[in-house]
């Protein structure tokens, strides 16, 4: 295949779109599936069939659009007609109405705007749009123009540069700037060189990967094909979580596509580069996530961390420059490429370019999957875009950044969000977690749950991970049994802090941040555990689970 | 547990596909996981045998990852999803429900071997908190009673 031949299917996919007066797209994605997208797929294949409305109507099954509290969801074009909780019978009634009659089905539609006002989709720009089991959308909507700019028309080295202008920073949760980590891989003279797409998205209540690699998987590897033209290698890896099987499906049936199109594989689009990629899955390990944790589970090892330098740029798989990044990460590459570096840098803010996507769950309103500028506040994510805790209760804290990341008061709902303003109060951009709290938690018991996670997690290889957090959990159990002291507060935060400053790897960096910032902005709620023996949320001194080690 | 049935021969060709490469092992044990539902000492055994790799590596690493299990799974296999969103819609309540209901431990069967409980990482359906999976369905904004009811019909069906 050369680009001419790419760019002529994507022609006749776009005429071939135009030619149909409407489209129903379902989403199929893991959100909505469990409570029966394909039902509801099969309900509009079939109503279309019976109407003979095959030739004006396409019928197509796509990713998420992000309102996965009222799935099933279907979307109507024209006019981006989003319903909520479809089924098989409303579908039907949907042709009747909507498609044959003109006149939209008005009680099933989903009619909250203000979930999508504050958005703005770049990496899930294809998201519910296009359907990822077929290329050729893919290629209808621009995808894989970047890459043939690449080859055709830019250097490696023009590449990077585009990058750096346009501020990208890493979205695995670090923020480290991506066009600087590239340079690093691109100049090292050690061959052969690895590309690794990170979709090991472990942190319990995040799903903004999975639904990236299930709605648009073609992003991805577009993405990696460009890196790995810009820093000179010829083999990459998806690493994904086995959690995951409709996301490992996608990719596996879109790396199959991309293979046979020559986008992937020897010479590809008849230029001199060889690129291959494979999927390796993970197995349920939360380190594996880390960097060098990754590294090791590839190899077929435990996912075990090991010390920095060499970094994984200089000395990674099987002791090659291997660049490692987030597959939010690279989905934003095929965009900043079309549009300029310097079109992307205006997103955002200054220090923090584009968008971020996150994964909001809890007591909200309106969980979902979000995609915001960086910059945005916490309060227009929650109270805006979230609606807000649900009216009996009240919003009481929200959680950032995954099991290690921080629990926040109201009082600082205002931060904007960006990776600095996040760790100066205590939590971490981490892979974009929003759990949002009520006054039904107990902090001290939330502090806990993540704890106790992290502590399962810890790989064990270092004394203050894998000691350390066990003696906080421990503390946290006794004051949740009613037998703390006023002393335990000043040990949790003296442990908390040596844990942050000596653990091997961010597992170990991070996984105080829970109790931290309780402590930080909750410390009322320990007190009245040791001092008044009473739960502020009614929630301790009842479990039978605790004290068991 | 191994026997000379075709999982056997399934399993030894993928290692093959992987040219029996050490650096495979984890897609070798998913594999295995897959074709059997848990690992035993026999199929460990098997594996560090035709890899070439001493018997506590591979049990060293597959025991390092949570999905693998060690034990025969129940005829019926409940997993209840224990991720944030779901812990903090009160997923706890719906476990201790079921393990007094059924008379079992999270992470054990029952004594018939019927039923399964085991508690998994997040299954990434947030929104839909809290998940309990019931033999491939999930149910989702779960409640104690629907998923106690679900049960209870199989069970006694």
């Amino acid at each position: 295949m050369k680009p001419e031949d790419i760019l002529k299917i994507a022609n006749e996919e776009v005429e071939r779109q135009k030619s149909y007066k409407c489209r129903i797209n379902v989403c199929c994605s893991s959100g909505c599936l469990p409570f029966g997208a394909l039902r509801v797929l099969k309900a509009f294949e079939e109503a279309i069939k019976e109407f003979g409305l095959q030739r004006e109507c396409k019928v197509s099954r796509t990713g998420c659009v992000g309102t996965c509290s009222v799935g099933p969801v279907v979307i109507v074009e024209p006019g981006s007609y989003l319903y909520q909780g479809v089924t098989p019978e409303k579908a039907r009634e949907i042709v009747k109405s909507h498609i044959i009659s003109g006149e939209p089905l008005k009680e099933t539609l989903y009619m909250n705007e203000a979930f999508f006002r504050k958005q703005l989709r770049l990496v899930l720009r294809n998201a519910g749009k296009i359907d990822p089991l077929r290329i050729e959308e893919y290629m209808a909507v621009g995808g894989y123009s970047a890459l043939i700019k690449c080859l055709t028309k830019m250097t490696p080295k023009e590449v990077i540069d585009e990058v750096i202008a346009s501020g990208l920073r890493g979205r695995g949760g670090a923020g480290f700037p991506t066009g600087q980590k590239w340079n690093f891989v691109a100049r090292e003279k050690n061959t052969p060189k690895y590309v690794i797409a990170n979709l090991d998205e472990g942190d319990p209540g995040v799903f903004a990967n999975r639904t990236l690699a299930e709605a648009d998987p073609h992003a991805i590897i577009e993405g990696m094909a460009i890196a790995a033209y810009a820093v000179g290698a010829e083999k990459g890896y998806i690493y994904i979580r086995a959690e995951y099987p409709l996301a490992v499906q996608t990719l596996r049936e879109a790396l199959k596509q991309a293979k046979s199109m020559n986008l992937i594989g020897k010479n590809i689009l008849e230029t001199q580069f060889n690129f291959d990629i494979e999927l390796r899955m993970g197995a349920g390990a939360f380190v594996a996530g880390e960097e060098t944790g990754i590294l090791a589970s590839i190899e077929g090892r435990r996912a075990m961390p090991r010390p920095r330098p060499p970094y994984p740029a200089t000395s990674g798989l099987w002791g090659k420059p291997t660049l490692i990044q987030n597959v939010e990460t690279l989905a934003n590459i095929p965009i900043i490429i079309l549009n300029g570096g310097s079109w992307f840098a205006k997103i955002g803010t200054p220090k923090c370019t584009g968008t971020k996507c996150f994964s909001l769950t809890g007591k909200v309103n309106n969980p979902g999957l979000i995609e915001v500028p960086m910059g945005i506040t916490l309060r227009e994510i929650v109270f805006d875009i979230g609606g807000g805790v649900p009216s009996d209760r009240k919003f009481k804290a929200v959680l950032v950044g995954g099991p290690s990341g921080g629990c926040l008061p109201e009082s600082l709902l205002d931060l904007p969000i960006d990776y600095e303003s996040l760790t100066k109060a205590g939590a971490i951009m981490g892979s974009g977690g929003i759990v949002v709290i009520d006054d039904e938690s107990c902090m001290v018991d939330t502090a806990w749950f993540f704890t106790d996670f992290c502590v399962d997690e810890s790989c064990g290889k270092c004394i203050p991970c894998r000691v350390g957090l066990l003696k906080m959990r421990n503390i946290l159990e006794r004051i949740m049994r009613g037998e703390g002291r006023l002393e335990d507060l000043d040990v949790l935060a003296e442990l908390g802090e040596y844990v942050r400053d000596v653990s091997l790897c961010g597992l170990g960096q991070t996984a105080p941040n829970p109790i931290l910032t309780t402590l930080r902005y909750f410390r009322s709620e320990y007190v009245a555990h040791i001092i008044d023996r009473k739960c502020p949320a009614g929630k301790c001194f009842k479990k039978e689970v605790m004290g068991e080690a | 547990m191994l026997g000379e049935d075709r999982r056997l021969q399934i399993l030894e060709r993928i290692m093959r596909e992987h040219g029996y490469e050490k650096s495979a092992l984890l897609e070798i044990l998913h594999a295995a996981h897959e074709l059997y539902g848990y690992f035993d000492k026999v199929l460990l055994e098997y594996i560090s045998e035709r890899l070439n790799l001493p018997p506590s590596h591979i049990y060293g690493v597959a025991s390092f990852y949570n999905l693998f299990k060690f034990r025969r799974p129940g005829e019926h296999i409940i997993s209840a999803c224990m991720g944030t969103a779901c812990y903090v819609k009160g997923a706890e309540e719906i476990i201790s429900a079921i393990e007094k209901e059924f008379n079992l431990k999270r992470g054990g069967s029952t004594p018939d071997g019927k039923l399964s409980l085991f508690i998994t990482r997040c299954i990434g359906a947030c929104a839909m908190a809290p998940n309990v999976t019931i033999d491939n369905e999930v149910i989702g904004k779960a409640t104690k009673e629907a998923v106690l009811e679900r049960v209870r019909k199989f069970l006694g069906g």
